[in-house]
């Protein structure tokens, strides 16, 4: 427990040195930092109201973030997950016109449907890495732009309902194929589905051979290749299950939000979803508090908007500022702080060595 | 498609080539300067973003086109010295540093440039080259961005500057042999952080160009990716800044193929032509490539593979 907290120490830290700063620009914009502060931690964990918001919005970030955290483990940076995340969308609209299933069974198609089709996305990327070397985070992100044109096209043409009129969409999805919430609550199952899908990332990457087998590909590549690991494939399989996890984000925010495909699904959870796997570390059960966090400061972000007139963009610059900060705390993770402390306040006396002048003087 | 058509079809492909090419010519200049010296700066999307809207904002407030083009390229180059000052903290990663500067620029420009979306800004003037023609359609699309032969100028000085200058040189060895710089007392870090912030102001052109020249307006998808294509525009052209002026008037062209056929009037497949440049960067970037190595001509002490 407490490396855990020693672990959490200093992404925390970092989170609120970004909420201080983060006040700065509120009062740059003329508002009350206090007043947004309050407003951000009240529309994201005030009330039961807010939590519905905040964890419905915590869904697709946490299998967003998959996306980049078990990559990450087999030592491969996708940020493309916006991508995977859309034509998963796209891939579980388009075969809830097709199957024939309905009920429950259908609703598990149509995620399946959503997470092959992201799964093929990212494995294409990490296809690329491995057959011609081409830097997997350059060609992810092309990708997403790929995907997003593609999804504009067949949405406004070939699988466009011709009853949408001002926002182009698909058919929407039939009744009972949709996710429903949990009992009583805005919250759909979805949550669930995220929950578990990190559970079981990290079931894999801790306990399962090919899931050590990956993160010794990811950590130690020159001690895969002299023990003889499949490393191509093991790379691919990581890529092929973060794509799904985003993937199937996109069917669940199909399946249970929009009830069709349409452009709100191009909302950045895919490039949330980047920052959330980098403060969690890449660690899976990590990105479940993570993601809730921000996808608190995600529902907060229209209430600041509304109360205190900031641009919509506000929660961009935070996760901007909180991403930047994350990183650069990397620095600080091995510093000696008793020696520092030592040699900012304590003074040494006369008779002490003073070796902290280094070694040259 | 009549001999009009396919004129105005040709000159809007060719004149939109300059057009669209020029962010592509500056980011990728500026990545070529950054990536010489040993670092990757993915975050020059950001940059490109960011110096867009502090470009346009310049010049709305200041009403001189000229000072928006000077903001563009500070804003440019303040967002990089971040980048170079962090990826000199021991333990952090310059491809993870760039992406989160990618997110915090487009971000601050989003954030701080909500009140610039309606308004108009005074823009650059344009070079004719197309007055030779009688028609309408081609004098239009033989407009010259200004800051292009600026561009083509600055290609041609880094291409001898890498070779000949002193400048040129320390910034080749500290990205080819930190430990040669560090033996003839020369501080890498330094070296670096100060080619980080030079690319990211030749960047900010780049995003002045496209704010202040075409498509000369500020709105929230005016870059979507035209920096990291310019990233990867550059391992294209081998790390050599001549063969970056190719590349991008090759993408430029790619990119102004949509634009070209709509003015003709074929509107289908709109969305499938915008992505062109996009897939054109993966083929490229694909056939460039070689498993399992650098590319050749690449910077020796690249962090990146």
């Amino acid at each position: 427990m407490r490396s855990v907290l020693q672990q959490a120490a200093l992404p925390v830290a970092a989170i609120l040195a970004a909420l201080v700063l983060f006040g700065g620009f509120v009062a740059f914009a003329g508002a009350s930092p206090v007043e947004a502060w309050v407003i951000l931690f009240k529309g994201a964990f005030g009330d039961w109201f807010s939590w519905q918001n905040t964890l419905q919005r915590a869904a697709p970030l946490m299998l967003t973030a998959l996306c980049v955290a078990i990559p990450a483990r087999a030592g491969l940076v996708i940020i493309g997950g916006e991508g995977a995340l859309v034509l998963g969308g796209l891939a579980a609209a388009a075969s809830a016109q097709v199957l024939p299933f309905t009920g429950w069974t259908g609703t598990v198609a149509v995620c399946v449907a959503g997470a092959l089709a992201g799964a093929a996305w990212i494995a294409l990327a990490g296809w690329l890495r491995q057959w011609r070397g081409v830097n997997e985070t350059i060609s992810s992100l092309l990708l997403a732009y790929v995907a997003i044109g593609l999804f504009k096209h067949l949405v406004e043409g070939p699988l466009r309902d011709p009853a949408s009129l001002n926002k182009p969409s698909t058919h929407a999805l039939a009744e009972s194929l949709r996710i429903g919430g949990i009992a009583g609550s805005d919250v759909h199952w979805g949550l669930v589905l995220g929950v578990l899908a990190c559970l079981a990332a990290a079931v894999w990457l801790r306990w399962l051979p090919s899931g050590f087998a990956t993160r010794v590909v990811g950590g130690n590549p020159r001690a895969a290749q002299l023990v003889g690991l499949p490393a191509a494939g093991l790379i691919l399989l990581a890529c092929a299950l973060g794509g799904g996890a985003a993937g199937l984000a996109g069917a669940v925010e199909v399946a249970a939000v929009h009830t069709s495909a349409n452009a709100s699904l191009i909302a950045g959870y895919g490039y949330a979803g980047i920052l959330v796997a980098f403060i969690a570390r890449q660690e899976p059960l990590a990105v479940i508090p993570v993601a809730i966090l921000f996808g608190g400061f995600g529902a907060a972000g229209s209430l600041l908007q509304r109360r205190l007139g900031l641009p919509d963009a506000s929660v961009l610059v935070l996760q901007g500022i909180a991403f930047v900060l994350i990183l650069a705390s990397e620095a600080l993770r091995d510093v000696d702080w008793k020696a520092l402390w030592a040699r900012l306040f304590v003074i040494p006396g006369p008779t002490r060595d003073p070796s902290w002048r280094g070694k040259s003087a | 498609m009549t001999a009009d058509q396919l004129l105005a079809l040709v000159a809007g492909i060719l004149g939109g080539a300059l057009r669209v090419g020029a962010p592509f010519l500056f980011v990728s200049l500026g990545e070529c300067i950054t990536e010489k010296a040993g670092r990757i700066n993915l975050g020059l999307e950001g940059v490109l973003v960011l110096s867009a809207m502090c470009g346009f904002g310049g010049s709305y407030l200041t009403g001189s086109v000229w000072l928006g083009v000077l903001c563009a390229v500070l804003a440019g180059g303040a967002l990089a010295a971040l980048h170079g000052v962090l990826c000199s903290l021991p333990r952090v990663n310059d491809v993870a540093t760039g992406i989160a500067l990618m997110l915090l620029g487009t971000g601050l420009a989003f954030y701080l440039g909500k009140p610039l979306i309606q308004p108009q800004a005074p823009q650059l003037p344009p070079i004719e080259l197309g007055n030779w023609s009688s028609s309408p359609a081609v004098k239009a699309a033989l407009q010259i961005n200004p800051l292009v032969p600026l561009g083509l100028l600055l290609a041609v000085a880094l291409w001898w500057g890498f070779a000949n200058t002193r400048a040129g040189l320390l910034v080749r060895m500290a990205g080819d042999s930190a430990q040669a710089a560090r033996a003839l007392g020369y501080s890498v870090p330094a070296i670096r952080i100060a080619a980080t912030i030079a690319g990211g102001m030749v960047a900010g052109l780049g995003g002045a160009c496209l704010t202040l020249f075409y498509p000369g307006s500020w709105n929230e998808g005016i870059s979507s990716g035209q920096g990291l294509i310019a990233v990867a525009l550059v391992i294209f052209a081998r790390w050599s800044p001549l063969r970056c002026v190719g590349a991008a008037l090759l993408f430029g062209g790619a990119g102004a193929l949509g634009p070209a056929l709509q003015a003709i009037g074929i509107g289908w497949g709109y969305h499938l032509f915008n992505i062109v440049p996009y897939v054109l960067t993966l083929l490229i970037l694909v056939l460039s490539c070689k498993p399992g190595q650098l590319a050749a001509g690449a910077p020796g002490e690249f962090s990146a593979r």
